[in-house]
């Protein structure tokens, strides 16, 4: 997938050949941490009412957990190169903190939907549509961002 | 009981996915998009519409809006501070979860004054 504007080209790729680098451990804590935030956003609203269990459908739940295994896939990638990367694994993790700050955008905006929508529309197109507005939003953000630096590196 | 298993594993196997595919996806600021997907909000929102109504839904979504807010300041600070001090990753964004929570509730209070 690649996005193209005013003569830069970012091309937007999936190597799925990085699910390989991660243990099954990782991949059952990112479970049990998404399952236990699941309940406990369930929880929270019986026991102290939707306006506070809200806050926690948009709790960053795997977020320490994703940031750190992104440090240490960075790490080890420079370490085969032949380098320390401890530095360079951690300026990873910043990086793709500020992706993710541009997809709390796109987050309120999928939030946004559900509260408008929900109550006058069917509940599955609405849904749908929420989704498709973070998605919209998050990546148009990203496009954005992306298109201004690429423009401040090459004038 | 039943419906707390099926919460967590619905909400397990959403949540992974969507980690998954941050995982396979380059650029690292591109990829990160998906560290902010929607993934707990859409384990639950069928069950708690299916539970409670669209109405009650519908406050959770509100709230919700809140909390995207404050994951944007956390997810930020985390970004400025990872980049310009390079702590650990999970020292980092752990010790900064309180901004999280201070502000999601802090917002939350003042809307229950202007809106209860």
């Amino acid at each position: 997938m690649g996005f193209a504007f005013e003569g830069f080209a970012v091309i937007v790729e999936a190597k799925f050949a990085a699910l390989k680098d991660t243990r099954p451990r990782d991949y059952a804590i990112r479970f049990l941490f998404g399952g236990l935030c699941t309940v406990a956003a369930g929880v929270i609203a019986k026991r102290f009412g939707p306006g506070v269990g809200g806050l926690f459908l948009a709790f960053p739940a795997i977020f320490p957990a994703g940031a750190s295994l992104i440090e240490k896939h960075e790490k080890e990638k420079k370490q085969r190169a032949g380098f320390e990367g401890t530095m360079r694994g951690r300026i990873a993790a910043g990086i793709d903190s500020l992706g993710a700050s541009l997809g709390c955008i796109g987050l309120a905006g999928f939030a946004m939907v559900l509260w408008m929508g929900l109550p006058r529309y069917n509940a599955v197109i609405v849904i749908v549509a929420a989704t498709f507005v973070w998605l919209v939003t998050s990546v148009g953000l990203w496009v954005l961002r992306k298109s201004r630096t690429l423009r401040r590196i090459h004038p | 009981m039943k419906e707390l298993i099926f919460r967590f594993l619905i909400g397990g196997v959403i949540v992974s996915s969507f980690a998954m595919l941050g995982e396979i996806l380059r650029p690292k600021s591109f990829a990160g998009l998906f560290g902010a997907a929607p993934s707990i909000a859409l384990a639950t929102i069928g069950l708690t519409i299916a539970h409670s109504g669209r109405d009650y839904a519908a406050i959770e979504a509100r709230s919700m809006v809140l909390g995207a807010i404050a994951f944007f300041c956390y997810a930020s600070a985390a970004s400025w501070i990872l980049v310009r001090y390079k702590p650990r990753t999970l020292t980092a964004t752990i010790a900064l979860l309180p901004v999280w929570f201070g502000i999601s509730l802090g917002l939350w209070g003042l809307l229950s004054r202007v809106s209860p």
